[in-house]
């Protein structure tokens, strides 16, 4: 099927497209800071955000575009293994509730505005600060690029040749994180998040309604996933089970090891609203379960992905070409710009975040020590915008399956950080050194696992689940790599703790009481530090 | 030292947040098809509805958690 260009539909994007563009340069006066030359106000916002803003801002940083295209995408081609993204975003508010207050408390009273800084304060260790830094933007790098891909699929499936919307989209966006800093995507979350909603709300009724119910289309979906190759179904099969539950479990333990929901968090106001929105957070959730289901309304729709290869379609375009073939063209268009804002809001989050790492954690304690903190906010915003061009430019010259293989190893190296951050909460017990080799051990089995996992169009990095058969095991069943990777770690690092005993060990800038709930009221004591920005 | 108050850290109530990640991370408990609900397979509608599971106990916890000030 070749898309047709609509000019209504195209036109309702790029007013959309406009519109945002304004709030993201406005932004820069809300909340209104006196300067944003530092990493505090231009990448935390002043650490200002209060429940609402930070319910649509982690939304908008932990929901991408990609979730709205890759996850509907994997229940088209394998069945229920894709509904995985549930349990995941279920199992991630309970694991992180707790970790994240903490984690808010001793950055709030250290002023950390990265993982990668509590590390170095709280291990006394700067290089394993680094590998921290490195790992964070490592894994965020292929995440901002596949954002792209939303994007990409929209703009293929609207029927438009060419590059040139995702230049002009990321150096617009490019422009306003430049003078807006976090303010902007925060505004846009708003904007982006409403607009979802109403999308997933008509979606779930009116596309079921015009193809004869959910009965109808499970009923079609498990006949088409029947014949698909390999044969898939609506149910797992045995041999899943561990597969699925590794992965929900591995990727709600990454999910907030990553530089942007660290600054998502971060961002707030007080210890509570992290907390609170740990509950409020999993509406969104909701929406996703329902997202996922479009693929099997594309299933029951005979759906036919536009772009990629003949032998491997691009799938990330089937909910664009769902909306086109189901929706009138002026719905169509406000979907379209909506999953295509939704793209933006993360890609923006995550080049921020990257960049305040960079800046903070490589940029100061290894290349210009003396830097100020103005030197130290211009250098983020340096990094923001050519971590976003880069990013178009993989796109542009690579190929898009290329980038998703990337975004599967995201989460498997970002969790090796686990033991340093996630642990360093609790404990100082792990030794500074073991903590190192941990990290060498788990990310170097991780990585050697995901060299041997071929995939549908590669020999090697196919896949983030790895077969148990490739080490001689008489089996199906597959488990999510990163956990395998982390448990290797753990247990390295567990036992170098051990053997290190009697090295030196770290200074601890932190004490037990920077980690717990302030009991006074915190409103003096927050105005102030805002104040002293 | 044994007459401390009892931290805040140890709060059992927390232990409640143990039920939704039991109750999602293993597939044998819901892995079926039947009862659907209007045409939803049970595996589908099983794992949405832990969704508003999981709000209500981390809002629970996060209302007995919270600090009176």
């Amino acid at each position: 099927m070749i898309p047709k260009f609509n000019g209504l539909e195209f036109g309702i994007v790029v007013a959309m497209f406009v519109i945002v563009t304004a709030l993201g340069f406005t932004a820069t006066r809300w909340k209104r800071a006196t300067s944003l030359a530092s990493v505090e106000e231009w990448g935390l916002g002043g650490r200002r955000f209060g429940t609402w803003v930070t319910w649509f801002l982690i939304g908008g940083d932990l929901y991408t575009a990609y979730t709205f295209v890759a996850v509907p995408a994997l229940l088209f081609g394998t069945g229920a293994a894709g509904f995985f993204a549930v349990p995941y975003t279920i199992a991630v508010f309970p694991l992180v509730m707790f970790v994240a207050a903490r984690m808010w408390s001793v950055c709030h009273e250290h002023g950390y505005v990265t993982a990668a800084d509590f590390v170095r304060g709280r291990h006394g260790s700067p290089f394993l600060s680094l590998l921290v830094a490195i790992t964070g933007i490592a894994a965020t790098i292929p995440y901002i690029a596949l954002q792209l891909t939303g994007i990409k699929a929209i703009v293929e499936v609207m029927g438009i040749g060419g590059d040139w919307p995702l230049w002009i989209a990321f150096i617009a966006l490019a422009a306003y994180t430049w003078t807006s800093g976090l303010r902007a995507p925060a505004l846009i979350a708003f904007v982006k998040d409403i607009l979802i909603y109403v999308m997933v709300l008509v979606a779930v009724i009116y596309i079921p309604y015009k193809l004869g119910g959910y009965d109808v289309i499970f009923h079609r979906a498990a006949t088409a996933l029947k014949g698909a190759t390999p044969p898939a179904s609506t149910l797992l099969a045995g041999p899943q089970y561990l597969g699925y539950s590794t992965l929900a479990l591995g990727s709600a333990l990454a999910l907030f090891l990553y530089p942007h929901a660290v600054t998502g968090v971060l961002a707030t106001r007080d210890r509570s609203v992290v907390k609170k929105n740990m509950s409020l957070l999993p509406a969104y959730s909701l929406m996703l379960g329902f997202i996922a289901l479009l693929g099997y309304m594309a299933l029951a729709a005979h759906v036919k992905p536009v772009g990629g290869t003949a032998k491997a379609p691009d799938s990330t375009t089937i909910v664009p070409v769902l909306f086109n073939s189901q929706f009138p063209h002026w719905f169509a268009g406000i979907a379209f710009g909506a999953i295509a804002i939704g793209a933006l809001v993360p890609a923006a989050i995550m080049g921020i975040s990257a960049a305040n790492t960079f800046a903070r954690d490589i940029y100061r304690p290894y290349i210009r020590r003396n830097a100020s903190d103005r030197e130290e906010g211009l250098v983020s915003q340096i990094v923001s915008v050519i971590l976003k061009l880069g990013a178009v430019a993989v796109i542009v010259t690579l190929k898009v399956s290329f980038a998703i293989e990337f975004q599967l190893i995201g989460g498997v190296i970002v969790i090796e950080i686990l033991p340093a951050v996630v642990l360093g909460l609790y404990t100082r017990w792990f030794h500074r050194w073991a903590l190192v080799v941990g990290w060498l051990a788990g990310m170097g089995l991780s990585v050697y696992m995901l060299y041997v996992t071929p995939g549908k169009t590669t020999d090697h990095f196919g896949s983030a689940s790895f077969a148990l058969s490739t080490w001689g095991f008489d089996t199906k069943v597959t488990i999510w790599t990163g956990l395998v990777g982390l448990v290797a770690n753990l247990v390295v690092t567990t036992v170098l703790t051990l053997v290190f005993a009697k090295l030196p060990r770290g200074r601890d800038e932190t004490s037990p009481s920077d980690y717990e709930e302030v009991e006074a009221p915190p409103m003096a004591m927050g105005g102030q530090a805002a104040g002293a920005v | 030292m044994h007459n401390q108050p009892r931290s805040r850290r140890r709060h059992p109530i927390k232990l409640l947040l143990l039920i939704p990640l039991i109750a999602v991370l293993i597939p044998p408990f819901y892995n079926f098809a039947d009862p659907g609900i209007g045409g939803m397979p049970f595996f589908y509608w099983y794992q949405l509805a832990w969704v508003a599971g999981v709000a209500v106990i981390t809002g629970i916890v996060y209302l007995a958690t919270r600090s009176r000030s």
